[in-house]
């Protein structure tokens, strides 16, 4: 999970970085036996990282050129075979754009909620803040399994929707919201802003909280309208924290898998299957393929990495 | 009141009558899970939104098809194992990153937070090879070990270290505690917000996980609680009362966790935003 810390991190590392070295590289031997220590405290966390996350994404790398079924591996000729049997996987270009289409729809909508609920419920003479808050925030609470569960219930043809729909003569049947891609795309989007939308307000209210109250009384009384004051002096100052959740959010959605499997279970005809149910079908159903999987998690990993570099560049323009 | 003051609170309505719809949305789909708990499986899928009386029957019927001690204690064990070991190994990390600075240090945490980066996606499959061929598929430290040690808890304990004040851990070294005394007796005891923090994220992510333990844990005795429930949904005809209770029981303790320490977990924030 992410935390605001990590913005702030961001920035300070790289002020760090430019500390100047220390007066003499010679260290004293207290100092030196410090040095280690520090070096012993970080040691844990550093080979866990090492271990289950950069070797692995190595080893991916290597394994994406080989084929074969289940442990009997060997290397792919030609070694790219599996990058070029992805340009004719229907299937897999399917999943890239039903998931490229959740990030289109929800990531902005959720966000621009998020930063409107954030600031109307950071006004200091509002009401029952506390409670306003709690709701909002609790889907976060919640698994991800058990709201795709509950939204599966709500709106299947015999569920709550429909019979609320109904009662108020909004459709005239009962509607198969999971059986057709449209709708079925529709009410994972509707889960996934129902589930992230307080979560990413609580991000934007610690942003605003930061804020110094004295730049909003400074355009007031140059005379700036409340939408121009947002515009011009919240939402600047809100920057990192958009950066922050805007490359939190379109990371979350590459890699989502959860919702498509329990809501839809990908279906109806794979139109609302996501990257990551694909690469898991592949990968651990029916005939395991690990080589073809390995290949389907890099393009996600180069995905997520290119998207990120053009946010924190977008980010950094604006500064 | 004088006119004015009725004229602004008029203009108020609309904002609260805007925080009451989002609100009961937010709420809505959480309380038809509660009530629904209760009711029978047609009287759910009948959309009733009243309690009814079919609460000990849904368990019964539950506990009839699922094993969910079993589950339940799975996914404690994992949970409480990972938030503990995280804790413990990311605090010692983000103090040693802060207080025993150094420029090569500075060099490591950039290469860790790269890590941030890599999708779950991309290490799944070399991951489940790893602990295949140590003979640690369905075990416990199959599921944990991935988990302990991530970037922005690191991050996290080093934000929160840079605001402990030097001059204490200087005191103490005259005093003669040792390095690791240090840490424990006093950056430990002080950081209690901060922990409380982390506590919450990780343990709500380690319960709520199910991606990983799904591919890991192939034999279904050790089936975690969200797995359970993605199972639950898997027979010809599904209990709908029963399914709606498996969900709450499995939602109960991110959230009672969530409320019990909502106040510390906004405190610990603060303290690392700052």
């Amino acid at each position: 999970m992410t935390t605001p810390a990590a913005l702030t991190e961001l920035g300070d590392t790289k002020k760090s970085m430019k500390r100047p070295k220390g007066p003499s590289p010679k260290l004293s031997p207290a100092a030196r036996r410090r040095s280690l220590t520090g070096w012993a405290f970080l040691l844990p966390a550093a080979a866990l990282i090492g271990i289950m996350m950069f070797w692995p994404m190595f080893q991916a790398l290597i394994l994406s050129f080989k084929t074969g079924r289940g442990t009997n591996l060997a290397f792919a000729d030609p070694l790219w075979f599996n990058y070029t049997r992805m340009l004719h996987d229907e299937v897999f270009i399917q999943t890239i754009k039903t998931t490229m289409l959740y990030l289109v729809i929800q990531v902005p909508i959720m966000l621009i909620s998020a930063l409107v609920l954030a600031n109307i419920l950071n006004n200091p003479r509002l009401r029952f803040k506390g409670f306003w808050r709690t709701a909002i925030f609790l889907p976060a609470a919640i698994s991800l399994v058990s709201y795709s569960l509950v939204f599966r219930t709500i709106f299947a043809t015999d569920g709550l929707v429909n019979d609320w729909l109904l009662a108020l003569h909004l459709i005239d049947g009962p509607v198969n919201w999971l059986g057709q891609p449209g709708t079925a795309r529709m009410v994972i989007i509707l889960g996934l802003l129902w589930r992230w939308t307080g979560y990413n307000m609580i991000f934007y209210l610690a942003g605003l909280q930061n804020i110094d109250p004295t730049t909003i009384e400074a355009a007031k009384i140059d005379g700036a309208g409340p939408l121009r004051t947002f515009f011009s002096v919240t939402i600047p100052q809100l920057k990192p924290m958009i950066l922050l959740t805007v490359i939190m959010s379109i990371n979350g959605t590459l890699q989502m898998f959860d919702e498509s499997f329990n809501l839809t279970q990908g279906g109806p005809a794979n139109t609302s299957m996501t990257m990551s149910h694909y690469l898991y079908k592949v990968s651990f159903q029916n005939n395991p393929n690990f080589g073809y999987g390995a290949a389907l998690s890099y393009v996600i990993l180069i995905m997520v990495a290119i998207l990120a570099a053009i946010q924190m560049k977008v980010g950094d323009k604006r500064d | 009141m004088t006119s004015a003051q009725v004229f602004r609170g008029l203009r108020e309505v609309p904002k609260y009558a805007f925080l009451t719809i989002v609100a009961a949305v937010s709420i809505g789909p959480l309380y038809f899970m509660a009530v629904s708990a209760t009711n029978t499986s047609n009287d759910v899928l009948a959309s009733r939104m009243l309690p009814g009386s079919s609460l000990i029957q849904n368990w019964q019927t539950l506990l009839g098809q699922q094993d969910v001690y079993a589950a339940m204690y799975h996914s404690t064990v994992n949970a409480v194992a990972t938030t503990v070991l995280a804790l413990v190994v990311s605090s010692i990390a983000g103090y040693g990153f802060e207080v025993y600075h150094s420029r090569n240090k500075d060099r490591l945490m950039w290469v860790l937070m790269l890590a941030m980066m890599i999708p779950f996606a991309a290490t799944m499959i070399p991951l489940f090879r790893l602990f295949a061929n140590f003979g640690l598929i369905n075990s416990v430290w199959a599921v944990v070990l991935p988990a302990i040690a991530t970037p922005l808890l690191i991050l996290m304990f080093r934000q929160s270290a840079r605001s402990f004040p030097h001059e204490i851990i200087e005191a103490a070294r005259m005093d003669g505690l040792g390095e690791l005394s240090i840490f424990f007796r006093m950056f430990v005891p002080t950081m209690r917000p901060t922990y409380a923090a982390a506590a919450v994220i990780t343990f709500m992510a380690a319960w709520n996980n199910f991606l990983w333990p799904k591919v890991i844990l192939v034999n279904a005795d050790y089936q975690t609680m969200p797995m359970l429930i993605s199972n639950f949904t898997g027979g010809y005809v599904i209990d709908y009362g029963a399914l709606m209770l498996a969900v709450l029981i499995a939602s109960l303790p991110t959230i009672v966790i969530f409320f019990v320490l909502q106040r510390s977990f906004v405190a610990g924030f603060t303290g690392v935003v700052k």
